[in-house]
């Protein structure tokens, strides 16, 4: 049985072949309407999600099968001190499947050790996101038409922001990608990214202060919110959640063909008036997540079902 | 010199970095054996100027010296037998350690989960780096 904890559980080809899946469900989805009848879906969410959460939930239900869970720790027996160890074993009982977002970093991992079901971590702290990593390759994939050859530049909490770390760790298997990081130096990427990943496997990388010197370099920009609810002091978040505003004075500086995505909730990072430049993708990047995710389910309860 | 013939059967670790033996005690578990335990500081080294040693008499299978590589892998393991050192083991970086350091990260979940063991794996043998199995946050030794 397999899990997918970091975008790293997958080699290239099962990535790949997870996208082509996706593309195949976007293409045909009534053909996948029925693959999941009968089965279950847990979504175990220790904190607030709102697009990953209905993600999973939508994408187990145009496979034609249910959904329970829980959508925050105060709703779940973690509230009355029960361990994930615990709550996962239960919750193998109900479900073929579950999805968990939780704050503290591994609890996914913790589950996955003790489940008798697929495990997928859909969050855990400022560590990983893989499933945001999927809907970002597909929406790459999709609108650029290749995930090689990119100068990508990963803009906003680069400290905290998983779906920056997951990315990364995706990108980096592709040959010529290249990284502008763009932060305040508060926020940089932490040493287990810089010095494990990049580092290590000699990825051409630059740190930068300000935007507007990267834009008319990238070919991507991913934008990230910088998150409240990672901060221990409210001071420090004050002082850096409106650092980066991306406005329509800005994206004059980029390419025609540089793509905006963010893994949203957007604040004030992307100012509402970028909404409507067709460089603007990420409300599409929201939907390529439904198919992204639809392709994971099936694709674990496979594996299961060989393994089985 | 010492005389490490007063040992029958046990260990002697040779070339602790001075200062570093109850450390090492600590680690070993030390203070948990019924057995004869010999800690001398600060010993005039050619090699190092001044080092720690400790001799353990005890059987020796009894010591898990993984954790000494983790320590200090240029620690120098004589096992004694009979009386003769028997063998002089290089210590190597384990793979992995278990329970004997914690994660310091406060959003790691082994800050709250109950019953489960803090797992370090070796990351980059090269720099000595260790990393949480959950959270992957660096082990820092000061």
């Amino acid at each position: 049985m397999r899990h997918l904890m970091s975008p790293l559980d997958l080699t290239v080809q099962e990535l790949n072949d997870i996208l082509d899946l996706a593309c195949d469900i976007e293409a045909n989805p009534k053909a996948y309407a029925h693959k999941c009848d009968g089965l279950k879906l847990a979504t175990l969410f220790y904190e607030p999600s709102t697009r990953t959460r209905l993600s999973f939930e939508s994408a187990m239900m145009n496979l034609g099968g249910n959904v329970l869970g829980f959508s925050s720790e105060d709703s779940s027996s973690a509230a009355k001190g029960e361990s994930v160890s615990d709550t996962i074993r239960i919750v193998s009982c109900y479900a073929d499947i579950c999805a968990i977002r939780h704050p503290k970093e591994g609890a996914p991992l913790v589950a996955s050790l003790k489940a008798s079901i697929p495990v997928i971590n859909a969050g855990d702290g400022g560590h990983q996101h893989p499933t945001q990593t999927l809907t970002d390759l597909m929406t790459i994939r999709s609108l650029k038409g290749r995930l090689d050859n990119l100068t990508i530049g990963l803009c906003g909490d680069l400290k905290f922001g998983r779906t920056v770390h997951s990315l990364i760790h995706a990108m980096i298997r592709y040959p010529n990608i290249r990284f502008i990081l763009i932060s305040p130096e508060e926020l940089r990427v932490p040493s287990y990214i810089r010095e494990d990943v990049l580092v290590k496997n000699k990825i051409p990388f630059e740190e930068v202060v300000r935007l507007e010197d990267a834009l008319p370099k990238l070919d991507l920009l991913y934008m990230t919110r910088v998150q409240k609810e990672r901060f221990f002091n409210e001071e420090d978040y004050v002082r850096m959640k409106d650092f980066y505003i991306l406005d329509k004075k800005k994206m004059s500086l980029a390419g025609p063909d540089m793509l905006v995505l963010h893994p949203l909730p957007r604040v004030n990072e992307i100012a509402v008036e970028v909404d409507d430049d067709p460089r603007a993708v990420y409300f599409k990047q929201v939907q390529y997540g439904v198919y992204v995710r639809m392709a994971l389910i099936l694709t674990l309860l496979k594996w299961r079902d060989e393994k089985c | 010199m010492l005389n490490v013939g007063a040992l029958h059967e046990g260990f002697v670790l040779d070339h602790i970095e001075a200062g570093r033996s109850m450390t090492i005690y600590s680690y070993l578990n030390l203070d948990k054996l019924d057995c004869t335990v010999a800690i001398i500081k600060n010993a005039v080294s050619n090699k190092m100027g001044r080092k720690d040693i400790i001799k353990v008499e005890c059987p020796i299978d009894m010591l898990n010296l993984d954790i000494l590589g983790f320590i200090d892998h240029n620690i120098t393991v004589n096992i004694i037998q009979n009386g003769e050192i028997v063998e002089k083991r290089q210590l190597t970086l384990p793979k992995q350690i278990k329970n004997v350091i914690e994660c310091k990260n406060p959003r790691c979940i082994t800050s709250i989960e109950q019953g489960l063991d803090h797992i370090f794996i070796l990351t980059d043998p090269e720099k000595e780096v260790y990393r949480c199995k959950y959270c992957e946050e660096k082990y820092r030794r000061k």
